[in-house]
């Protein structure tokens, strides 16, 4: 009785902090805004249900294929990642994070530069057949979105189940080989079941962002296509129809909660208690024709995949096109540093003019503030979360929300409820961190109670018995095994925050502006000056990202 | 030894996260403070800021809420706790909906005297005008002259087989200029008429793209995205842009307007002072200052919009670069915001099935 009794309130406890932060950032906003949408709702019938059904039914299918084409991807890398000793490898794991941070515009420009009409790829091809016309139309297609999903969300499968898998006890696996058990069935048997709870995290959360994707089916889909999400940026911005805005946001807020709730029912069991493995102790050396078979094709497939565009991006900021247009082939190139040195110049006296190195500035204080406040809430939810609680079946889906609530009704709530002081949007800078942390809280939390749920209660013990306070234990015992967790959550938080353009976009100062904010400066007025800008700016983006990754995952002494 | 590099990360973030924004703004007690609302492309020089901010004791604050429908949307939306004092962006397509909800003061400046009365479309001056500027056909010189294909002269012109897949325009749902488009096309070819014409574009090979960046800076084939499409849908001024920030630099501008009658749709911006303001005396000075002649010549180059208040110079390089049309295409801002959803809606059904 007394147990019970003390058990309740500490889990209260726990869940304290992330649920008053969910209600006052999150439900609170959202309520605004759908107490805007029914006061304005004149009544009378406005809702023709296509407008909602088809949208929906297309959000599901687009986002499906996404996550079976990224987990397609994802699963042979994550296991290569975590199995495999090659050159390279740290280098290529990071350089596979960043296309997480890229502003859609950005990697339409690159994809674009890469496989558009006049790209690379189609200009070399044409060359060598003498083709007339481009052999790859892919722009403004589904297969455009696709590639799209794939190239942003690998990451997440790479690092959820990567992690996972490098924590697994190796001699299960080889127990079971041991037995007789064929590669397969130990697969089957031992390795799958054990990592069920990562796999149903990944391809939940890259799920939702497919769910929730907008700028890539917008501007690399082209007009043809509609997610809601999409549909919810026209209703509320342009069409300022803002019930029916407030009916689709509401759709595919009830959809995001039943992906939610169907998934920990599928997750079901809770994770398997694991001793802690030394880091790198599963990982071996590339030996026999077919590990190298699989650890070359992955890396060719991730390079191909992943990083070449990120290439054509960083090449394209430093090439001058020369003013010979027109022709079929005629678009000549030299190298040039001009558009780098350029950025540093205020050349029109502007007001708003950014220098790169304030907005670099301004972006890693709100990715640093974005990691704490995240990971802070999120190992409180997470501990919670391990606590055996009937509260927890529902409380968790609840994290899992701010995921499919659409950037612009966020945008716009922040905006309508946060308008005095002290919590002005115009003049509180911790709102835009505060936002990006309710897109991060969910990873952070997917990632860390896992590996929370995995510490052995007897290792716990153990120390209590040998004279270690609480602290200490926590320390000793709980701290290393969830530190590769932490620092995934860590990567994700940072990551997510550099990237966020659209709510930022509403609550940035213009004083403070970031380096995604800059990069939709320049490319929003015309000229080749300003598209070279952008694409620099863009290149100066993705070095903050990796130095920032690089030095986060050195001090975390991360080596997987 | 990695507890110590855990907290070592800890403390790094925490680092970071105090070098935050959060504890610079301490707003010191001396001027006024003055809060200008408005769309993500306003600029201006930082001098002509500072020389008002001096003569007048004010910090200027100016708090950018998105494009132009956004930031209307959320004038709009705040207008019971009106986050700013003066609004500027406003523009003919979303007008009545700002003035009929109510979201502006009257103030009948003295430089009105200076504006044409084509401009003044608030009678009641609670939006006075600021600028204007002219969405247009743009068109890749060299790809014109390279086919020896004569350029398009008029809207109809669009329709012959010998423009077949030249031409991009954006999803009017989702961008500024494409709207603006879709306007013009209404007003050459009424109501009744404009759908037919648009099947016309799309049998033609039409490409609608879903936002300016895109149409500009991937499909066109005079920007530096090298696209397909020799013609798309941008601004008047677009051409003395691709002057100003070229590289390397040039003298001639590589691409021009189709500036035929009705071809292109004005757009008017307006600046208003919002209802309920505590700094009525220095918002009517902003206003002042907003249509008096060294901010309106310091526009062009930095808005890359023109002057209404006809006192004031266009720069050398618009002079000479742009192309302004003698007849664009108007609709009545009242009419456009009566019938803006169904006639999208409508060019929706036609085009993108």
């Amino acid at each position: 009785m007394r147990a019970a009794l003390r058990r309740v309130p500490r889990a209260a406890w726990l869940w304290g902090a992330p649920l008053v932060f969910l209600a006052v950032f999150f439900f609170l906003p959202l309520g605004a805004v759908f107490r805007l949408a029914v006061e304005s709702w004149a009544g009378g019938t406005l809702f023709n249900w296509g407008r909602v059904l088809r949208p929906l039914g297309f959000t599901f299918w687009q986002a499906g294929l996404s996550t079976l084409l990224t987990l397609a991807v994802g699963l042979p890398a994550a296991y290569v990642f975590a199995r495999f000793e090659f050159p390279g490898k740290r280098l290529l794991r990071v350089l596979t994070t960043l296309p997480f941070i890229l502003p859609t515009v950005v990697v339409a420009a690159s994809f674009n530069a890469l496989l558009g009409p006049r790209g690379g790829l189609n200009l070399l091809l044409m060359n060598a057949f003498g083709l007339d016309t481009p052999p790859i139309q892919v722009l403004n297609t589904l297969g455009a979105i696709l590639l799209a999903h794939v190239f942003y969300n690998t990451t997440v499968v790479i690092r959820v189940v990567g992690s996972a898998l490098a924590q697994l006890d190796p001699r299960l696996e080889q127990a079971a080989r041991v037995l007789g058990a064929s590669p397969l069935r130990t697969l089957r048997e031992v390795t799958l079941p054990l990592l069920k709870p990562a796999l149903l995290s990944a391809a939940l959360l890259v799920f939702l962002f497919d769910f929730t994707s907008f700028g890539v089916v917008l501007l690399l889909g082209g007009p043809r296509y509609a997610t809601l999400e999409v549909e919810i940026y026209i209703q509320a911005l342009q069409m300022l129809n803002l019930p029916l805005a407030g009916l689709l946001s509401a759709v595919q807020l009830a959809c995001t909660l039943a992906i939610s709730v169907l998934n920990s029912r599928l997750g079901g069991r809770r994770a398997v208690p694991l001793s802690p493995r030394l880091r790198g102790e599963g990982t071996r050396p590339v030996k026999t024709w077919r590990e190298r078979l699989l650890v070359g094709g992955v890396v060719f497939l991730l390079a191909a995949l992943l990083v070449s565009p990120l290439a054509a991006l960083g090449l394209r900021s430093v090439t001058r096109l020369e003013p010979a247009r027109g022709e079929r082939g005629a678009v000549q190139s030299g190298l040039t540093l001009d558009y780098y040195r350029e950025l540093f110049v205020n050349r029109r006296g502007s007001l708003f003019y950014v220098p790169p190195i304030e907005a670099a500035r301004n972006s890693l204080a709100y990715a640093g503030t974005t990691v704490v406040i995240s990971l802070a809430l999120g190992a409180l939810a997470s501990a919670a979360l391990n606590r055996p609680s009937r509260a927890n079946r529902w409380l968790e889906p609840l994290l899992l929300l701010p995921l499919g609530a659409s950037a612009v009704t966020l945008g716009l709530g922040f905006i309508v409820v946060f308008n005095r002081p002290p919590l002005d949007a115009r003049s509180f800078p911790l709102l835009i961190p505060i936002a990006h942390s309710l897109v991060a809280l969910p990873f952070v939390v997917r990632t860390l109670a896992p590996a929370m749920a995995s510490i052995p209660r007897s290792l716990k013990h153990a120390a209590a018995v040998l004279g270690a306070s609480p602290l200490r234990a926590w320390l000793e015992v709980d701290l290393p095994i969830i530190a590769r967790a932490a620092l995934v959550s860590a990567v994700f938080s940072f990551t997510i925050s550099l990237g966020e353009f659209g709510a930022t976009s509403f609550l940035a100062r213009p004083a403070t502006p970031t380096l995604p904010v800059a990069i939709y400066r320049f490319l929003s007025q015309p000229g080749g000056l300003n598209y070279g800008q952008a694409m620099a700016m863009a290149t100066l983006l993705l070095l903050v990202c990796a130095l920032g990754i690089l030095v986060i995952e050195r001090l975390g002494g991360e080596t997987i | 030894m990695k507890t110590a590099r855990v907290f070592l990360v800890l403390a790094l973030i925490g680092l970071l996260a105090a070098c935050a924004p959060a504890a610079a703004p301490a707003t010191p007690a001396g001027p006024a403070t003055l809060t200008v609302m408005t769309h993500d492309s306003f600029a201006v020089s930082e001098e002509l800021i500072r020389q008002f901010e001096q003569e007048n004791n004010v910090t200027l604050v100016f708090a950018k809420s998105g494009d132009t429908g956004a930031a209307v949307n959320l004038a709009v939306l705040s207008k019971d706790a009106p986050r700013a004092d003066v609004f500027y962006g406003v523009d003919n397509t979303f007008l009545s909906r700002a003035l009929e909800a109510g979201i502006f003061e009257p103030y009948a400046s003295p430089l009105l005297a200076d504006i044409p009365a084509e401009f003044k479309l608030d009678p009641a001056n609670g939006a006075l005008p600021v600028d204007y500027g002219d969405v247009c056909i743009n068109y890749d010189k060299a790809y014109f002259a390279g086919k020896g294909l004569a350029v398009p002269a008029s809207l109809d012109d669009l329709l012959k087989p010998e423009y077949r897949g030249l031409l991009v325009t954006e999803n009017p749902a989702t961008s500024s200029p494409g709207l603006a488009f879709l306007m013009a096309t209404i007003a050459q070819y009424g109501p009744e008429g404009y759908l037919a014409y648009w099947q016309g574009l799309v049998d033609n090979g039409l490409v609608v793209a879903s936002d300016w960046e895109t149409a500009y800076y991937t499909n066109f084939s005079g920007s530096s995205g090298k696209g397909a499409q020799p013609m798309v849908v941008s601004y008047g001024s677009s051409p003395a842009a691709e002057v100003i920030f070229a590289d390397p630099p040039r003298e001639d501008a590589p691409t021009a307007s189709i500036v035929g009658d009705n071809a292109c749709f004005r757009q008017i911006e307006f600046v208003g002072i919002l209802k309920g303001t505590q700094q009525r005396a220095l918002a009517e000075k902003f206003v002042d200052f907003m249509l008096g002649t060294a901010f309106q010549e310091d526009m062009p180059l930095q808005m890359f919009v023109f002057p209404v208040n006809s006192q004031a110079q266009l720069p050398d390089v618009f002079a000479r670069n742009v192309q302004i049309p003698a007849k664009p295409a108007t609709l009545d801002p009242a009419r456009i915001n009566a019938n803006r959803e169904a006639w999208i809606n409508a060019w929706t059904e036609v085009v993108l099935k």
